[in-house]
């Protein structure tokens, strides 16, 4: 049956799998490992390939390789891993070549520890390598969500020949649900115009230099061109009883689900809240949430495991129309709806 | 008369179109440079063995970053000394080509050393040639690993100490150390006769991988000129006389006709296959029909806790994977982060119709609780008119609640009582599937060869058995 009950991090790979992803680079990391062992048990049933890397470093160069031998490609990790591989993914991003990273995020700085956060955030929406670029970041919320969204990544990664993150955290990466699993891709894009084949017609060039001033900069403006684009066309986000809301919760991955109990609970009680959850970190919805104050939204209150990464996004595209608030845990510590309800009696006694 | 003709070998680009700026013709290459020689002996060798439609360069970061400039082939520029990594992915990608890994010392040996080290290990398709000019060329002569005791440069501006900088790393004796490369040989470019027998190294490692013949790895001696600060002729004498002292010239490992060919499967996306292999059936799920479940059974929020080793995981999987088969939602969150310290072990299932927001059953509607601590710390957090299950073989208190339904059900003796404590997880569905009615018996035990796959024949009868004694104790007791 195309049901099964899996972890998220099952449910990453499975998408890998049906999106026709040939080759799984990675490195162990609680509470990421799941996703390389996953790729290690399927990918060699499917005639696939799997390495284990000698380090996350290697594993993005691996990564760098194999998408720019024309193959679907992924890897996975968790914070620190994630910092590891910063310099591949800046050279994956300046030599445009498409891949899919998973980042269950973990505690930190540091070694931190394996509980959730969503302290990531910044290093993997806003670049995190050296360099102009970002890549585009997808924020599953549910074990089907991994699934889907790690398929959905390797179509935008080839769409726009970019790298894509999916970033989710400790919960949604060990938790269990059922998962249908997807018809598997039936047909590849045609990579020759750039990936390397070494055949007689195929002398491609994978790379990212740019030796002349003027290339660079004209190289950079491309790519600037590319994210506009994709800020035009690829935001993606979910609403939850915001029809008459007056204050909108935000948040992502496993935090926007507490928020919809939050919401539940509200509504129950007659409080006219509702929730607002990217999908899509970069692109990041800021038409969207520029446009809350006009629908009748009073306050917002963003909700993260961090200390105030989300929460920027949020406020540069409030810019200062509403009152916007924070509210976060961290170490591992996720907040219970409960605890979220009390927060916003706090601040929105009056208005309730 | 015979007559020579002096031509670029055909591994050469004609003109050098990657190369930025009017000189389209010749080398970035300082005059004196190793790497022009090496270049040429590489190309010639492609053009020899045929493989010059078949060919795939790494370019590494050092002077041989715009190797890519030169060579007729497909390439991949590579972030500094991941050059191996990168080589490693692309042969996976294309078994049938020769992929060269072209290297320096300072981004092979330094900052690239567990790279090489690995891809030998792996025994990668590949031919690596090891330029050790003792220098950082590039970025204007500092150290590199190689470099002499003694040698000046602009990072051991009074000589390399041996004390405090490490002494020159021999590479292609690490690399012979490993049980996998197939060819490992240094050779050295500083006159006639070494640029001869260098010439017979580049061709035997790519007529090996042409061959498919694993990792080959030839370690260059060359000259630097310019990092040097010498004129080539005084540094070609450098090497000999410096140099060689240090590295050894010779062969350090050829496996010879005992090298075997290493055949890596062309990765395959065969989508008409996929979910045969990976047993996904393409029939319709089918759900079990659902009997009489309560109102107050209908969004269930469960937490099981206990001990590590009593099955406490299990419960919680088996609950969400049988509730599964009736068409719920239905979610599973082990404790997990810093949870887990101190041996106690639990976990949360949510099961209704609707999305499942929280994961975490902080309020749960149930609690299972298999030992007296996780009664003790979860008892408060169930609902008011909430249901608790609890194991009265091990937990000698009463609960406190009053405004709960209690079951005490005598849940590890059940399980040793047929013999296994470990089939608890199993008496504890029962017990579950006896108070809240959203599992029929029946449909529990059609299951367990599906929660049980790979299990014996007698441990899925022994689970039935759990499943029922669960199911009944609850049913003649309360």
């Amino acid at each position: 049956m195309a049901r099964m009950l899996m972890k998220g991090n099952y449910a990453a790979v499975y998408g890998a799998a049906m999106a026709g992803c040939t080759a799984y680079y990675g490195y162990p990391i609680t509470p990421a490992s799941e996703v390389a062992e996953s790729a290690a048990a399927l990918f060699p049933k499917l005639g696939r390939t799997f390495v284990q890397a000698e380090s996350e470093v290697a594993a993005i160069n691996m990564v760098y390789g194999a998408a720019g031998s024309g193959q679907r490609v992924m890897t996975g990790s968790s914070g620190p891993g994630i910092s590891l591989k910063m310099e591949g993914i800046s050279y994956c991003a300046g030599a445009a070549l498409p891949c899919v990273i998973i980042d269950i995020m973990r505690g930190g700085p540091g070694l931190g520890n394996i509980g959730p956060e969503q302290s990531d955030y910044n290093q993997v929406v806003k670049g995190g390598g050296h360099g102009n670029y970002r890549c585009i970041v997808l924020a599953p919320a549910s074990c089907q969500e991994m699934c889907d969204y790690t398929m959905l990544a390797f179509e935008l990664a080839d769409k726009h020949r970019i790298p894509v993150f999916v970033l989710t955290d400790g919960v949604i990466g060990q938790m269990m649900e059922s998962v249908v699993i997807p018809e598997p891709v039936k047909e590849l894009p045609d990579k020759s115009d750039y990936a390397v084949f070494g055949t007689p017609l195929n002398k491609n060039l994978v790379n990212s230099i740019y030796i002349d001033h003027d290339e660079l900069e004209h190289w950079n403006n491309e790519l600037l061109k590319k994210y506009q684009n994709i800020e035009k066309k690829e935001v993606r986000c979910e609403e939850y009883r915001m029809e008459d809301a007056e204050i909108a919760l935000i948040g992502y991955g496993s935090v926007s689900r507490v928020l919809r109990t939050v919401v539940d609970d509200a509504r129950e009680k007659g409080h006219k809240i509702g929730l607002f959850r990217p999908i899509t970190l970069f692109p990041f919805p800021k038409n969207e949430i520029a446009v809350l104050p006009e629908r009748g939204i009073k306050r917002v209150l963003t909700v993260e495991l961090s200390t105030g990464q989300l929460v920027d996004d949020v406020n540069l595209a409030l810019a200062g129309a509403i009152k916007s608030d924070l509210y976060f845990r961290l170490g591992g510590n996720v907040p219970s709806a409960d605890e979220i309800t009390e927060k916003i009696s706090e601040l929105y006694g009056e208005v309730m | 008369m015979r007559k020579t003709v002096l031509r670029k070998p055909k591994g050469f680009n004609d003109v050098y179109k990657h190369k930025p700026g009017a000189e389209k013709d010749r080398t970035h290459y300082c005059p004196g440079c190793g790497h022009g020689i090496l270049h040429k002996l590489i190309a010639e060798a492609m053009e020899d063995l045929d493989i010059v439609d078949k060919t795939i360069l790494i370019s590494p970061v050092g002077c041989s970053v715009f190797a890519y400039y030169y060579f007729d082939a497909g390439h991949f520029q590579a972030a500094h000394g991941r050059a191996p990594a990168i080589a490693t992915a692309t042969s996976r990608a294309n078994p049938d080509k020769v992929v060269i890994s072209y290297q320096g010392d300072g981004d092979l040996a330094a900052i690239g050393g567990n790279n090489i080290i690995q891809a030998a290990n792996r025994g990668e398709n590949i031919a690596v040639f090891f330029v050790n000019n003792a220098i950082y060329g590039m970025t204007g002569g500092q150290m590199a690993p190689t470099t002499l005791e003694g040698q000046v440069t602009t990072t051991t501006p009074y000589g390399r100490n041996v004390d405090t900088d490490g002494y020159p790393m021999k590479m292609c004796e690490v690399i012979s150390q490993l049980t996998a490369p197939t060819y490992v040989e240094r050779v050295s470019l500083h006159d006639a006769p070494h640029i001869r027998k260098t010439r017979n190294a580049v061709r035997k490692a790519l007529l090996n991988a042409k061959e498919r013949k694993g990792f080959q790895f030839v370690e260059v001696l060359s000259t630097c000129p310019s990092g040097w600060k010498m004129d080539p002729v005084k540094s070609m004498e450098w090497v000999k006389e410096k140099m060689l002292g240090m590295y050894p010239l010779g062969v350090y490992r050829d496996k010879g006709e005992e090298a075997k060919v290493i055949t890596r499967p062309v990765p395959i996306l065969e989508p008409g296959t996929v979910w045969e292999k990976l047993g996904i059936s393409a029939e319709a799920d089918v759900d079990f029909p659902r009997g009489d479940v309560p109102d107050e059974y209908r969004k269930m929020s469960i937490r099981v806790a206990g001990f590590g080793g009593q099955g406490i995981m299990v419960t919680g999987q088996a609950l969400a994977s049988v509730a599964l088969e009736y068409g719920y939602n239905v979610s599973w969150l082990p404790s997990y982060g810093p949870e887990m310290r101190g041996g106690t072990a639990n976990c949360s299932v949510n099961i209704q119709d609707g999305t499942i927001g929280a994961a975490e059953a902080v309020k749960p509607t149930m609690l299972l609780a298999m030992n007296r601590p996780s009664l003790e710390k979860f008892e408060k957090t169930i609902v008011a008119g909430g249901t608790l299950i609890y194991n009265s073989t091990l937990i000698d208190i009463e609960p406190e609640r009053t405004d709960i339904k209690v079951f005490a059900v005598p849940i590890t003796g059940i399980a040793d009582e047929l013999g296994n404590t470990r089939v608890q997880s199993l008496v504890n569905v029962g017990a579950y599937a006896a108070i809240t009615g959203m599992f029929n018996v029946d449909h529990v035990i059609e299951l367990l060869p599906k929660l049980f796959k790979g299990k014996s024949q007698t441990i899925i009868d022994l689970n039935a058995k759990a499943v029922k004694a669960g199911f009944d104790y609850v049913k003649e007791n309360f």
